[in-house]
């Protein structure tokens, strides 16, 4: 028998379940089979008017109906199919009875815009102040509201739902967060807290101010036609990220308990890496320390060498900026081994799923660990010639993969790598 | 119930070194303290009427923060900024880049505010019928600053306190209301006494002078209205007075903490949290005692300092608890400071870690029985947060030996 402790003595953090939505569709079959055939879920906005946006294509998920609709609510109900089909799949606990704590990456709550319009109804007239605003909001009849409104409101949805254990944790370090969950439930099973954790990641937040927000600050590709081709990782003419919801959610367990119960092994996440950047709110440092650091910590979690990593699972957002920086950082610790790595970015297809990308993306991980076939970069037409990954441009690629990387880096410095590897020979 | 506690078979004491308080009462540990003492409260009945707020009592921002700096930030930030600042030259290492480079920092944080004026322009503008397709597109298009959406980010607490201190180990932010606190803290906690981390910066922020906060909180009722009362005398008058402090600690392990000469405020021994089936009447209280009785805590020599809300049931669900410890000397810091949400479990531990290094609790500050005087010097505090809507948690910390 395998020892089930690390190089390190910890216990081996397993993955025994997953689920997954995307603007692709629900469930891992789906996404997997469109995700190699190269499919992208990026369309035309169509759940608002998108008149005067310089942006107008997204990764919207408009399979999932959520009536009213509100993006918390949508994240919501998308965290529901992800983590149902999560626990279905690992076959622990019961039904609504997970025996493990919750670790959520979320986006940040507001009130939204149809709210805010309601109460101004509400008020009635023209020519009112926030403070008439303010004196409608009392005596239940918003009651709903403050409840959807609180940054905790999923999470606590999903624990009653789902009956994981203790207070659940609710995070954000924004891009960065569906790495950042699964984090912590490495963390807490290797400290032997738990034998199991369910981390799940979620995003729904394609409204006109979100938007917005990420225009304003020349985020966002602008190339609206075709919406498909918008999203081009790697390529010379990239001119941003797509912003897209979806949802991943692992269910995480020590070697020994997965084994205990006779459980199917999807994959081991043998190391986490994490290292802030100080340098600007919304960019890396120049010199690309911090994701240098953050890749070698990755390496140093996993007590692996970087010839050991077979594939990366890029970041890869396709704006100007975090595409060549990630390729300074992994290049300054990969060396010659660079080029012999192939890169891809799933975002060319499914979008960035923001809050969820690090989740959903180390679920790509596992899946292409499983298939030994990695999806393609589409839209990767013209290479940036100061790009030498080797990156695997529109047609999926047969490969033996035995380790793969999965980068996430967030505005606010936050700088994730997950490395994830099939089950202990 | 999730449980952190230290006292394992080969325990890693975890010492508070740092405390950094920007609050309504001050600035530092000196003056919070000196205000505790004489009894003052900063309440504010007239500006937000009829809503009660605890405002922020300004500090020299530029001590802690470049100008340049502050001009990228909404004032919780500043306040949070801020506070992580004192909590750093209160342990001493501030600047000291080697020990920040590898610190890490767990921040609970709601979000920042809303441009008040955009929103009331943008919502009467509608009302007079300018509501085509693309209306709101374009006003937020011209209206939204691009450096709000950075204020009002979650993680750009952390992301700003990195810029500014260089605390760049690791950043992780905690959302939840008042029980991301609480999970701040006993996360930090686990992975000192896990062998994970060797120091890091706990805390959060909060500016309560926000009417956009308002707005929410009052969908559910739960703002104190038109005047002032003690969190235990608000059974008929309910609600809570949202308050503006920063709190932040430095923990670290003990070794980690002699290693380099710094003295400890006290020891953070233990933090649990949980979440009570609130349907269920009763369900706080038993999870409140419950929780008292895994975090270590014994009713000698001990006190409780708590986030109480004074928002109901929960209010009364925590008396009850209460009840059962009628021995134990209780402060409210809720009635001292507001309620700080993501930040007042923090507050609390700063509180905790102050009252164990002065070897005295302050004084009562309510007149319905529950908070009893005490001239006892306390050993132990227990730090108590049961959130208005969700989520309880406690935390031991105790002198160090």
């Amino acid at each position: 028998m395998t020892a089930a402790r690390d190089k390190f003595g910890r216990p081996i953090v397993v993955v025994t379940g997953m689920g997954v939505v995307t603007s692709l569709g629900a469930g891992k079959a789906d996404n997997w089979a469109k995700l190699v055939a190269g499919e992208s879920g990026i369309r035309t906005i169509t759940r608002f008017p998108i008149d005067g946006l310089k942006t107008t294509m997204a990764g919207t998920v408009d399979f999932v109906p959520v009536a009213p609709f509100t993006s918390t609510g949508l994240a919501e109900r998308l965290a529901h199919l992800a983590v149902e089909e999560a626990i279905g799949q690992s076959g622990i606990g019961t039904r609504g009875d997970f025996p493990g704590p919750l670790f959520l990456a979320v986006a940040p709550v507001e009130i939204e815009w149809p709210q805010r319009l309601e109460l101004a109804h509400e008020v009635g007239g023209t020519d009112f102040s926030y403070d008439d605003l303010l004196k409608v909001c009392g005596g239940g009849k918003f009651l709903p509201y403050h409840h959807r409104f609180q940054f905790g409101s999923v999470a606590d949805y999903l624990t009653e739902t789902f009956g994981t254990k203790g207070s659940a944790i609710s995070l954000s370090t924004a891009c960065a967060s569906g790495a950042t969950a699964i984090q912590l439930g490495v963390e807490a099973i290797r400290r032997g807290e738990t034998d199991v954790a369910l981390c799940a990641a979620t995003e729904g937040s394609v409204n006109p101010e979100g938007l917005v927000r990420f225009s304003l600050l020349s985020a966002l590709s602008t190339q609206n036609d075709p919406p498909q081709g918008a999203s081009k990782p790697f390529s010379k003419n990239r001119d941003g990220f797509v912003m897209a919801e979806g949802a991943g959610a692992l269910v995480l367990e020590s070697y020994d308990a997965a084994r205990a119960r006779g459980a199917n092994i999807l994959g081991v996440i043998a190391g986490c890496g994490e290292l802030t950047d100080s340098f600007h709110r919304t960019r890396s440092s120049p010199d690309g320390k911090p994701i240098i650091g953050c890749i070698r910590k990755a390496l140093a979690d996993a007590g692996m060498a970087p010839e050991q990593i077979d594939h990366i699972n890029a970041h890869g957002t396709a704006t100007p900026e975090n595409d060549k920086m990630e390729y300074i950082g992994a290049s300054a610790v990969f060396g010659e081994h660079t080029g012999k790595i192939p890169v891809s970015s799933n975002k060319s297809m499914v979008g960035h799923t923001i809050s969820a990308a690090g989740a959903v993306e180390a679920i790509f991980s596992l899946l292409t660990l499983e298939h030994q076939r990695i999806p393609p970069t589409i839209n990767y037409d013209v290479p940036d010639p100061a790009i030498l990954f080797d990156v695997v441009g529109n047609t999926a690629r047969d490969a033996r993969v035995t380790a793969v990387m999965s980068n996430s880096f967030g505005f606010g410095g936050q700088n994730a790598s997950l490395i994830l590897t099939r089950e202990p020979a | 119930m999730t449980e952190t506690t230290s006292a394992t078979s080969d325990p890693v004491e975890v010492w508070i070194t740092g405390i950094g308080l920007a609050t309504s009462l001050g600035e530092g540990p000196e003056a919070n303290w000196e205000a505790l003492n004489a009894g003052r409260i900063n309440v504010d009945e007239k500006g937000f009427a009829p809503y009660v707020v605890h405002p922020w009592a300004p500090g020299n921002l530029e001590t802690q923060i470049p100008k340049k700096e502050q001009r990228q930030m909404e004032a919780w930030q500043r306040i949070g900024t801020y506070a992580a600042g004192l909590a750093l030259d209160s342990a001493g290492l501030k600047g000291n880049k080697e020990i920040l480079s590898r610190m890490d920092m767990i921040v609970a944080a709601g979000g920042g505010e809303r441009d008040i004026s955009v929103d009331t322009n943008v919502l009467n503008a509608e009302a007079k019928g300018n509501f085509s397709p693309g209306f709101l597109n374009e006003r937020l298009m011209s209206d939204l600053r691009p450096t709000l959406f950075l204020a009002q980010l979650s993680n750009l607490l952390a992301g700003n306190i990195a810029i500014v201190h260089g605390v760049c180990g690791t950043s992780r932010t905690f959302m939840g209301e008042e029980v991301a606190g609480v999970d701040a803290a006993r996360i930090a906690l686990a992975r000192i006494a896990g062998g994970q981390s060797d120091v890091a910066l706990i805390g959060g922020s909060h500016n309560g002078e926000r009417k956009d906060l308002l707005v929410l909180y009052e969908f559910g009722d739960y703002n104190l209205k038109n005047k002032f009362a003690p969190v235990w005398a608000r059974e008929e008058h309910t609600g809570f007075a949202l308050g503006s402090a920063g709190a932040f600690l430095v923990i670290e392990s003990k070794a980690h903490a002699l290693a380099r000469g710094a003295k400890p405020f006290a020891r953070l021994t233990s933090v649990v949290a949980d979440r009570a089936k609130r349907r269920e009447p009763g369900a706080v209280t038993a999870t409140l005692e419950k929780l008292w009785s895994s975090v270590g805590a014994h009713d000698n020599h001990t006190a409780i300092i708590t986030g109480a809300t004074g928002a109901e049931p929960v209010t009364s669900e925590e008396r009850a608890f209460l009840a059962k410890h009628k021995d134990v000397p209780v402060r409210a810091s809720g009635t001292r400071f507001g309620h700080t949400m993501e930040a007042q479990f923090a507050l609390g531990l700063a509180l905790a870690a102050l009252s164990i290094s002065r070897g005295a609790l302050f004084p009562a500050g309510d007149s319905t029985g529950v908070e009893i005087e005490t001239k006892e010097a306390p050993t132990q505090i227990v730090v108590v947060g049961a959130g208005h809507y969700r989520g309880e948690g406690m935390a031991l910390v105790e002198t160090v030996n």
